[in-house]
């Protein structure tokens, strides 16, 4: 456990030497995790409506996501670094974080959409909404939860991923990893594993405070008036989250 | 091309470690997430902290945990490949524990009644009744698994451990595209052809799932379009 000590004395002391100190490197962390996932999703988000609207395309986008989910992002960074060339680090890694992101976004837009209760949106139809306020009025709010899921799925994946980059150069809280490994400074290794850890964790906490916070107010209250309907509800979620089971990274 | 060719020996004994390093914990990982997943799908309390302790190793990035985990225990180095395995069950377990308990969510209670009438204990009905039942969402697990365990054990390299992770690194020092190509391509097709061979194994041990899967998504197929229409 004295690693440890040494590991968190070496963080506070705050001595990062030639390395970027800590505040920089998490800022770089966060930018880049940032980037991948909200270009993921202006990509992914669409896509996956009009999947989960039309019911049109899904088995392309299981297919899809499927296999994108055998392709090792570690990989598939360092091939796009060689093939884009050293001075497009960046961009390379960006492109692995997109098309890393994007799976799960896509599951989280068109699953959100699928477990919406059908007679809710026929209740709408019948009312006389026109298929643009079913889009914005029924299914965007009730998917939402479902979305915040899976951009918290995928933002978790790729902040693992910008670590792994370091190896490439790129900066971020893996560069206390990477270099710790090659100059065998055990205290700044783990100092760097604990920090990244952290991170993924206080990541992973704010997005559970965003998914409860984007429940809407009706379904909420029906949750609480029927708790008897629970089990069964819970029988259907677990269905639903299969398809869009997130991956470690 | 030329490279591929040359050195295949190479990528087939790199195969054969990465193949070790992703089955040992896939493996570990289901037979330890049965009883889990018996126990988390249970009892009320104990699922919502085995699903909050496994969401939160989930998140814990795994070059992160690949570090953690020998630091923390002191029981070898991180060059061991005891390392990369263990980091990998962990993750193994935190996604198939969930998939166990859905898959036992998902057994119609009508049919658990039914064994319990027809004279079976709990021990014999969970092995023969409930555990074969789940089964398709186990599987589903198990598939979402083995894919994201053999592309992510090609971390292990990060820390000394050698797999075909390998080829990124070195094809990157000697800046050689096809080796790298050759790594990425050798992990999918690895990832497919395990996929193949648990959807081969899931028909053998449950060849009721053929027989009424025909009919049920010719019936949701007709909801959808009726729904939509």
């Amino acid at each position: 456990m004295s690693y440890f000590a040494d590991a968190i004395a070496w963080i506070l002391a705050g001595d990062t030497g030639l390395m970027d100190p800590i505040w920089l490197a998490t800022v770089q962390q966060l930018l880049y995790t940032a980037a991948g996932v909200l270009i993921a999703a202006v990509v992914a988000v669409p896509i996956g409506w009009y999947i989960g609207h039309t019911g049109r395309g899904r088995e392309v986008a299981v297919a899809v996501s499927g296999a994108a989910r055998a392709v090792p992002s570690f990989g598939l960074l360092i091939l796009l670094t060689l093939v884009l060339g050293v001075l497009h680090k960046p961009e390379a890694a960006v492109i692995t974080f997109v098309v890393l992101a994007i799976p799960s976004i896509l599951a989280g837009a068109y699953t959100g959409f699928e477990a919406i209760d059908r007679r809710v949106i026929d209740a709408g139809r019948s009312m006389g909404m026109t298929e643009r306020q079913i889009l914005w009025r029924i299914e965007v709010p009730l998917g939402l939860p479902l979305l915040v899921g899976g951009l918290r799925a995928a933002t978790l994946q790729v902040v693992a991923t910008v670590t792994i980059s370091a190896y490439i150069g790129l900066g971020g809280l893996g560069q206390y990893i990477i270099s710790g490994l090659q100059l065998r400074q055990v205290n700044v290794i783990i100092a760097g594993a604990l920090l990244v850890a952290v991170l993924a964790l206080v990541l992973d906490g704010l997005f559970a405070v965003v998914q409860h916070a984007v429940v809407a107010r009706g379904v909420r209250a029906a949750a609480v008036a029927s708790p008897l309907s629970s089990r069964a509800s819970r029988r259907r979620r677990g269905r639903v989250e299969a398809a869009g089971v997130p991956t470690p990274s | 091309m030329t490279w591929v060719w040359d050195n295949l020996p190479l990528i087939g004994g790199l195969t054969l470690d990465h193949l070790r390093h992703s089955l040992i914990p896939l493996a570990i990982g289901f037979v330890i997430s049965v009883p889990l997943g018996w126990v988390a799908w249970r009892y009320r309390l104990v699922r919502s902290g085995v699903v909050t302790i496994t969401g939160l190793l989930y998140t814990i990035p795994s070059i992160a945990l690949l570090i953690l985990v020998p630091s923390a225990t002191g029981w070898y180095t991180f060059l061991d490949e005891t390392n990369l395995i263990v980091a990998l069950t962990i993750y193994a377990i935190a996604i198939l524990v969930r998939s166990v308990s859905d898959g036992l969510d998902s057994v119609d209670p009508g049919i658990r009644q039914a064994s319990t009438a027809m004279g079976y204990g709990a021990f014999r009905r969970f092995w023969a009744v409930e555990l074969p039942l789940a089964g398709p969402v186990v599987l589903a697990g198990l598939r979402v698994t083995a894919a994201s365990t053999i592309s992510l054990a090609t971390v292990g390299i990060l820390v000394g451990i050698t797999n075909l992770g390998y080829l990124f690194t070195n094809g990157l020092q000697r800046r050689i595209i096809p080796e790298v190509l050759a790594g990425v391509v050798a992990v999918v097709v690895l990832a497919l052809v395990i996929d193949l061979l648990l959807v081969l194994l899931g028909r053998l041990l449950m060849p009721w799932t053929r027989a009424t899967r025909a009919p049920s998504a010719r019936r949701s197929r007709a909801v959808v379009v009726g729904a939509g229409a």
